[in-house]
């Protein structure tokens, strides 16, 4: 069998010339939907993300008009709690988490000097999982009573009263659930085993270590909430009672289950983040990255501390005294690494030669505004003051100053800095700027007043609320509009790239990045470092 | 004048979101812009706002700190100034100063922290036990022990559905009213027990620092001291469903002679509204009373015409439980439908209350004169508990 492979794939070899037949560029819609090119399939990633933004942005904007008002004025409570439940789901899974995906196939190997990733078919099965679970998910809303209005974190017994959509949801999260263990694994491996010659780990950039912890994460957690979800399941059509306290269920054993998965969770869209901007502040500062071992280290602290805080999140469901002080403790803990990653970020920059092209704005919007989000945690981690404002807008805000302006303006970081490399096109600075000024000032009309509307006792998830609470909630719509909108200055100034406006990009247009990425060529041509680079 | 409603209509929303310019500070519930938590009226809430100051107080110097230096060195070391970079990237004595001290701090913060915690968890010792269960979309309060033992009312949204949908201006209590809050003597110890009986919801009053879940199938409790009579209000704090919005808590807290009297009024209200399971009902009182429990009970899912939702809550009208033997419409209503929306009513309604509304969906819209048993007698219910 091996011999009769071998000759034809000479015979071939000697009437097409091998080497071209091999290197041609698929072209087409084959190029797409067979692709197991790190860049190709990073450019899907990266645009379907983008799209899932664009709806979840929409579903955001419906909430929002809902809540200029006190009263029922444009949607029933139903269909509220269904736009609430999918806008998180959406962002969450398929606009934060597949733009990171993006980026981790795009750059891992550009930046440890490998071909591409270790597995490119399960690779290209991981993206177009992504599609499918987003129609399912779409479609949910027309199935008989709609979407699943269950919240994003699906909590049982309310998850089991709902209608069909919540079975295309559950079907959906699979979906996701198993792209990402698959994308975990291919990361995980190529890191592991195809960094250049020379490469060690303790040289890896940044971007790849918290990847590479991230990856660890999420095949920690994705099977559980698979398994969770599984049992929400089977206790809707198959007689099962894990969750139904009538036939000893219980129901506090779901939000265990889905805690344990839902905090790495929130490390999960967060650590790569942290190495973006790793990587963003010293190329502006012009500086090397001050303790590039404490970031390694904190890091991975930072992942094992996730998996034994999960039910900070449930201080409210009446924990005995001794669970209430352990997870309080542990959590209060988890600001210690990660103020030493802010302190590394600004002992970066002090004494460096600053400059603040859009990539580096982000960069110090996402530490100057995901360290509020950071405070605000360390407040909640209080359990007493916790259960003043759990399950309030302060919650909301919260999670939005550290998902918002953290993730997703990281994000934004990464997509200026590397765009160069991804299209040989420069990005228009004026826009860039125009972007993040427009952005960060809208992100905290939209966000702040909602501390002051959660410290108030205004409950989330609320179709409705009482009359004293409107200007926030006013403050807040109009400033999600404008954010919303900044967001089409973002695809703009992409789109604009893409489309081969702007001026040529070098292969190295930052004086002060370091890294691999680096010594190709912009745009990166198909095929990079074929031959493995040697890193002294 | 009817062609000229709409105008008047959006006359009328105009005036009502004027009106919404000049709200008051609601008594026991938000302040118009409140800015910070609720001041309370118990130690456990003063203690949190206490927290909550320290917190801030020590978020905000280090954020200054912090942020005070990022921000110098993005004054002082630009590149347009022709700053050339520093080439240090290491110094282990600062690394290990910024992971200890930060660390000696919240080990300051914790310990204040836990004295609360430990003070919120102890609901020993008290002088009087409220049973609340959460219903979608109500709460039901049930006294447990002292004066008023025995004591059982359902507590529902007060504001009418015409302010809700915008057709009359809203009031002061919008939202945060209720038809029977429960109430308490002033200055003493209340252990509320919390169960729910269909999905989770949390039992939230902000001015006694208190939310606790309310978990089907399980006991949880929590406790609060009032300090000062007056009404407190709070909200349902856990996503339980569509009406989630519309289940608010209110607490009135008397002092103890008028607490003492409100006990012994509903004691004698109780027993002159106690319905006999044994009577033999007409059709017609049957169907009177059914209306009424409909339109406070079943109203909000299966709707005024008896069309229910389509897709989330089906409809009574023609339905074929509802024309069907009664046997399995009682069973319905008083077990519920596991895995639907359709609670179990069986501990929220008596006897006399299922067998008329019962009687009434059977009587009501297009089913009337159509389907079998369209009488059912109390005792039919009692038979089938």
């Amino acid at each position: 069998m091996m011999s009769s492979v071998n000759i034809g794939h000479v015979a071939s070899g000697q009437v097409h010339g091998h080497d071209d037949h091999h290197h041609a560029i698929p072209t087409g819609w084959r190029r797409w939907l067979f692709a197991t090119n790190h860049k190709d399939i990073g450019t899907m990633y990266l645009i379907f993300s983008v799209v899932m933004l664009l709806e979840g942005g929409v579903l955001a904007l419906l909430i929002r008009t809902e809540l200029f008002e006190p009263g029922l004025q444009f949607f029933r409570p139903e269909l509220f709690n269904q736009f609430t439940t999918m806008h998180g789901l959406i962002m969450v899974f398929g606009a934060i988490m597949p733009a990171f995906v993006g980026l981790a196939n795009w750059m891992i190997p550009l930046q440890i000097g490998a071909s591409d990733m270790a597995f490119a078919r399960l690779n290209n099965f991981s993206f177009w999982l992504l599609p499918m679970a987003a129609i399912l998910l779409t479609i949910s809303f027309f199935v008989p009573g709609g979407a699943t209005a269950a919240g994003w974190t699906i909590y049982a017994p309310l998850s089991t009263q709902m209608g069909p959509g919540m079975d295309l949801a559950i079907f959906a999260l699979h979906l996701m659930g198993a792209s990402s263990i698959m994308g975990a694994i291919n990361i995980m491996v190529t890191i592991l085993n195809m960094r250049a010659p020379g490469m060690t780990l303790m040289k890896m950039p940044l971007f790849c270590w918290t990847w590479l912890i991230t990856a660890f994460l999420l095949l920690g957690v994705m099977p559980v909430l698979a398994a969770t979800i599984t049992m929400v399941l089977t206790d809707r059509h198959f007689g099962t009672d894990f969750f139904n306290a009538a036939a000893g269920g219980d129901p506090v054993l779901y939000q265990h289950l889905f805690w344990f998965f839902g905090h790495p969770e929130v490390y999960i869209m967060i650590l790569p983040a942290f190495g973006i901007i790793s990587a963003v502040v010293p190329a502006f500062a012009r500086k090397k990255l001050f303790g590039y071992a404490s970031m390694v280290y904190a890091t991975a602290s930072i992942a094992v501390l996730s998996f034994i805080v999960w039910a900070h999140h449930m201080f409210a469901t009446g924990m005995p005294v001794p669970s209430q002080l352990f997870f309080m403790y542990a959590t209060m803990l988890i600001s210690v690494p990660t103020g030493v990653k802010v302190f590394n970020w600004v002992a970066t920059m002090w004494r460096g030669s600053l400059s603040f092209e859009t990539p580096m704005l982000f960069a110090i919007g996402f530490i100057f505004v995901f360290t509020m989000g950071g405070f605000t945690g360390l407040i909640l981690s209080v359990a007493p003051i916790d259960v003043q404002v759990h399950d309030t807008y302060y919650v909301v805000a919260h999670f939005h100053y550290v998902l918002v302006a953290g993730s997703l303006f990281a994000l934004f970081a990464g997509a200026y800095y590397w765009v160069p490399k991804w299209t040989g096109r420069m990005y228009s600075e004026r826009l860039g700027k125009l972007h993040f000024w427009s952005s960060i000032v809208s992100f905290n009309v939209t966000f702040f007043p909602m501390h002051f509307l959660g410290l108030a006792g205004m409950p989330r998830r609320y179709a409705d609320y009482a009359a004293q609470f409107t200007t926030f909630h006013q403050i807040a719509t109009l400033g999600a509009f404008w954010f919303g909108l900044s967001q089409l200055l973002f695809l703009w100034a992409m789109l604009r790239c893409y489309a081969g406006k702007g001026e040529t990009a070098a292969a190295k247009p930052w004086d002060g990045a370091e890294g691999l990425e680096w010594t190709v060529p912009s745009p990166a041509p198909f095929h990079t470092f074929e031959t493995p680079p040697e890193v002294k | 004048m009817k062609k000229f409603r709409g105008l008047r209509a959006a006359w009328a929303m105009l005036a009502s979101s004027v009106a919404g310019a000049q709200v008051k500070d609601m008594p026991g519930g938000p302040k118009v812009n409140q800015l910070n938590l609720h001041e309370g009226v118990t130690e456990i809430a003063r203690q949190a706002m206490w927290l909550h100051w320290m917190m801030l107080t020590i978020c905000l110097v280090i954020f200054i700190g912090v942020f005070g230096i990022m921000f110098y060195s993005i004054w002082a070391h630009r590149k347009s100034r022709g700053v050339k970079p520093a080439t240090f990237h290491e110094n282990m004595g600062v690394e290990i100063a910024w992971t200890v001290i930060p660390f000696i701090i919240i080990i300051a913060m914790a310990l204040p922290a836990t004295k609360t915690v430990v003070a919120m968890k102890d609901t020993s010792g008290a002088d009087l036990t409220v049973k609340a269960t959460g219903y979608q979309w109500q709460w039901g309060y049930e006294y447990v022990d002292g004066s008023a033992s025995g004591l059982k009312f359902l507590s529902k949204l007060a504001t009418p559905r015409a302010q809700i949908e915008n057709r009359q201006p809203k009031d002061e209590f919008y939202l945060m009213e209720v038809d029977r809050p429960m109430v308490v003597p002033v200055n003493k110890k209340v252990r509320v027990v919390l169960t729910a009986a269909d999905v989770i919801h949390s039992w939230m009053v902000p001015d006694f620092g208190v939310k606790q879940d309310a978990i089907p199938g399980f006991l949880r409790d929590t406790w609060f001291r009032a300090e000062q009579p007056g009404l407190y209000r709070g909200q349902c704090a856990e996503l339980c469903g569509k009406d989630h919005a519309f289940m608010p808590i209110v607490v009135e807290v008397k002092s103890q002679a008028d607490y003492d009297k409100w006990v012994e009024d509903q004691k004698k209200q109780m027993a002159a509204l106690a319905d006999d399971p044994n009577k033999e009902w007409t059709e017609s009182e049957l169907v009177a009373r059914g209306e009424k429990v409909y339109a406070s009970t079943c109203v909000a899912c299966h709707q005024a015409n008896g069309k229910g939702l389509p897709g989330a809550f089906p409809a009574l009208d023609g339905a074929i439980t509802v024309l069907g033997p009664k046997n399995e419409q009682i069973k319905t209503v008083l077990h519920g439908r596991p895995v639907t929306a359709m609670a179990a009513f069986g501990g929220q309604l008596n006897d006399v209350e299922i067998a008329s509304v019962i009687t009434y969906t059977r009587h009501a819209w297009s089913n009337a004169g159509k389907g079998e048993d369209p009488t059912v007698q109390p005792k039919d219910v009692v038979g089938l508990r």
